[in-house]
């Protein structure tokens, strides 16, 4: 298949793509659109993933779609960050506010295994605290969640992901061994230890979703560092090659290319199935109850354009919330060049952090954050020069040069849930013929305080370990969250302890949408653990006839 | 291909790798079309193409020694296919019609300024139009409403730009190993080079380093 010849699903004939084996198939139940399942899950990311699996493994029939594809790593995964921009979610999307975001390559993907077939892999715990963060931190708002649980949710995704990490942990408290060694730290990583230990902090070999040694169909990453565009090896440990595959030998089936408009309710307000675009048609799916995780854009989009005379404004929305408390996380960078050769595109991008900021309370604002060594391949490195500093002709040319002697700290930083910061829809409309979403984004006060502390911080650490031409880079976000909260009441939030909505009690939502806080590490290992605990909940609420 | 000690790479090529371990199939046939791309624009007219051309080839002059990349065949190629970012500031329009509209504008700027296209102005008029653009200093009705600085940043700078370094030309100039599966790297500590990644000219090993190149696989 070329990069840009249309796909067709490919899982309509009681078969889904062996991701291990050129060619290859893996045997897959078909259900048809009038059998009533037990779950529809929307979206298969980081969120829907392993819901899904954990569902069909407890015995439920699972249908689970996605507006992507179902692709085939070994043979489809160009080592090419251009035309692997297939993997990304593109379908338009207007941004305005203060600070207006940055979606596609960014922020969303667009693939059965969601985002993670082309995320970083960066694999880390909540700070306890976080959890309870307006009680014990003064700001934000708790969660309904109790991190002693989460421990154990973050214990069983790390085993079922197999993340490679160091032999201990330096933050936070105590944590079973990661199931696989650390990789080696690469030149970048190892300046960002230099620097931070002249800092007086610690830093860390980083947990990472990709294996360093060979696990099932697994061989151990090769360290060819594309892996912000899909790893063509299968190293990375992302929901395409996990979860996926366990959902479907469990039972569950997986509709690619599948796209859900609507959710429909009935007079008596239960969600009674989804009507979904796949292969030029609309269909409906009959489900008993229905998973929502599309992620924090496309999870109220679908929410908000499912609007019926009875929930005119969009479903589960009692509260109004849906949509709201949008975050992003601050993702600012220092870079600069050295006078040894770094090659800081050979491996995983990120192989070292500090966590220092997250677990050091000695500062005037909320929130923490902790900073990552980097490795842009040549596309993104030349928008981080054309954007930051605005450079272009020979200046450009001249500084791209420098491509090999670069290095560069990256930080994750929690920004504070904010009311405006929204998901509404706009009058525009996408190729299904549904309302594209506008997405308004404008820092607090208190998120720019926290990243100047960032960019400060990470300059000292590239100043210590020689770096010279150091810039900053002040405007880059990344990771969402929010808009459809959980929490504690029906008023203050979208959806219960379990993700389940108050307002309809068949619908859940179940991906990064309910973070009520989004805290200063990545967050994809959070939205597992949770997916993992809400598979838990639901059977325990099913074998109590409360689902 | 660069050649000759004036470079930073000498004599390194990431094409040369094509056929080693570095690049599987799929790599090679995405790499195929893009250095087939088609010359003459399939989406733009002959006159903005013209204009496009010539900011190419301002936002990156490319070095003599070596076929340019094309760029404006790139760019007419991301118009043709409609292929979008996934987002779009509240203040631009669409990708097709920003583009058209902008490459208008400029030459409607070029035409009030010095009575001629922009594609002939001199190089330094030409650079002074795309510095009042970036700035947002230009008001031309021709705009009619997108602003010039989103634009020069949002379109003109992202879109040539990102052609450019999607270029193995481009790879090769900055000593970037490029492609990288099945093989990927193993020395991964500082000032240390894989066999079949670009050695650098130093001053000094100009010629070790012309020599290393030239044996990359
Ligand atoms: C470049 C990049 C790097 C990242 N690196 C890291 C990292 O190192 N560590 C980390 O923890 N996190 C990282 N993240 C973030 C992480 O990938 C996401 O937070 C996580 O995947 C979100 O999980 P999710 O289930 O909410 O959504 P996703 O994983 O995005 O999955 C949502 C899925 O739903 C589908 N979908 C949406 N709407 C519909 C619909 N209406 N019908 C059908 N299907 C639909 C989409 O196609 C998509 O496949 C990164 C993200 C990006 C973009
Ligand atoms: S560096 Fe490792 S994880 Fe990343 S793409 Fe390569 S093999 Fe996969």
């Amino acid at each position: 298949m070329y990069a840009d010849e249309p796909m067709r699903p490919r899982t309509m004939q009681g078969r889904a793509p062996d991701v291990f084996t050129r060619g290859g198939w893996i045997p897959m139940q078909l259900r048809s659109d009038g059998e009533e399942v037990d779950f529809v899950v929307i979206g298969t990311g980081a969120g829907g993933g392993p819901l899904t699996a954990r569902l069909a493994e407890k015995g439920f029939s699972v249908v689970a779609f996605d507006a992507g594809p179902y692709f085939r790593p070994l043979e489809e995964f160009a080592s090419d960050e251009a035309s692997q921009s297939k993997l990304f979610w593109t379908d338009e999307r207007i941004v305005d506010g203060a600070n207006p975001l940055k979606m596609g390559a960014n922020n969303s993907g667009k693939a059965v295994g969601g985002s993670t077939v082309h995320f970083a892999m960066v694999s880390l715990r909540f700070r306890p605290e976080w959890f309870r963060s307006r009680t014990l931190l003064g700001y934000g708002a708790d969660w309904p969640l109790d991190w002693r649980e989460m421990w154990t949710y973050y214990a069983q995704a790390e085993q079922d992901l197999s993340i490679s990490g160091p032999l201990s942990y330096p933050w936070g408290p105590k944590r079973p061994r990661y199931p696989y060694r650390a990789h080696e730290v690469n030149a970048a990583g190892l300046l960002l230890a230099k620097g931070a230990e002249a800092m007086g902090y610690r830093w860390s070999p980083t947990p990472l979703a990709t294996v360093s040694a060979p696990r099932g169909n697994s061989p151990p990453c090769v360290y060819r560092g594309f892996c912000r565009v899909g790893c063509s090896t299968n190293a990375k440990q992302s929901q395409l090659v996990t979860y996926i595959p366990r959902a479907v030998r469990a039972g569950a089936e997986i509709r690619d290319l599948a796209m859900v408009g609507r959710i429909e309710v009935d007079a008596t307000g239960r969600a009674t199935g989804v009507h979904y675009h796949r292969d030029g048609v609309w269909r409906f799916q009959r489900a008993r109850n229905v998973v929502v995780a599309g992620y924090a854009i496309e999870t109220p989009r679908l929410l908000l354009n499912s609007a019926t005379d009875r929930f005119p404004d969009g479903l589960a929305n009692s509260s109004g919330l849906v949509g709201r408390y949008l975050m992003t996380q601050s993702n600012q960078a220092v870079w600069g060049e050295m006078e040894e050769e770094v090659r800081w595109n050979k491996g995983p991008p990120s192989l070292a952090l500090t966590e220092h900021w997250n677990y050091d309370d000695r500062k005037d604002f909320f929130g923490g954050y902790c900073w990552m060594g980097q490795g842009p391949l040549p596309i993104e490195w030349s928008s981080v020069l054309t954007g930051a500093r605005g450079l272009w002709g020979e200046a450009l040319r001249r500084q791209m040069e420098n491509y090999n002697h670069q290095i560069g700290l990256k930080m994750v930083g929690e920004m504070l849930p904010h009311l405006d910061n929204r998901v509404t829809l706009s009058e525009e409309h996408d190729q299904y013929g549904l309302p594209i979403p506008r997405i308004t984004y404008s820092w607090t006060d208190n998120d720019k305080a926290l990243i100047d502390h960032g960019l400060a911080q990470m300059r000292t650490s590239l100043e210590l370990v020689g770096a010279r031409n150091i810039f900053l880079q002040k405007d880059d976000t990344n990771h969402l969250a929010g808009t459809a909260r959980m929490g504690f009441s029906r008023e203050t939030s979208v959806v219960d302890a379990d993700c389940r909505s108050w307002d309809i009690p068949n619908l859940f939502v179940c991906d990064g949408s309910v973070f009520p806080t989004t805290g200063g590490v990545n967050p994809h290992l959070t939205i597992t653990a949770i997916a993992l605990r809400t598979a838990d909940r639901i059977e325990a609420l099913a074998k109590r006839g409360e689902l | 291909m660069t050649d000759g000690t004036a470079s930073r790479y000498p004599g390194y090529n990431v094409l040369s790798k094509r056929d080693g371990p570095s690049w599987d199939e799929v790599t090679r046939q995405v790499i195929d079309r893009r250095l087939n791309v088609p010359r003459e624009p399939r989406f733009l007219d002959p006159e903005r193409f013209r204009t496009l051309k010539a900011v190419c080839g301002r936002i990156l002059p490319q070095p003599p020694e070596r076929p340019d990349v094309p760029l404006a065949a790139h760019v007419d190629a991301k118009l043709f296919d409609n292929a979008l970012d996934g987002y779009r500031h509240a203040d631009l329009p669409p990708l097709r019609e920003a583009w058209l509209r902008g490459l208008a504008a400029l030459d409607a700027e070029a035409h009030a300024a010095h009575g001629r296209a922009f594609a002939d102005l001199a190089y330094r008029q030409q650079d002074t139009l795309l510095r009042r653009c970036e700035a947002g200093e230009l008001s031309h009705p021709a705009w009619d409403g997108m602003p010039p600085a989103s634009f020069f940043s949002q379109r003109v700078l992202a879109d040539i730009v990102a052609a450019y370094y999607a270029h193995p030309s481009a790879w090769s100039e900055i000593g970037y190993g490029g492609p990288a599966s099945p093989r990927g790297y193993v020395r991964m500590g500082a000032n240390r080079r894989d066999p079949w990644e670009a050695s650098e000219a130093r001053p000094g090993r100009e010629r070790t380093a012309l020599k290393e190149n030239r044996r990359v696989r």
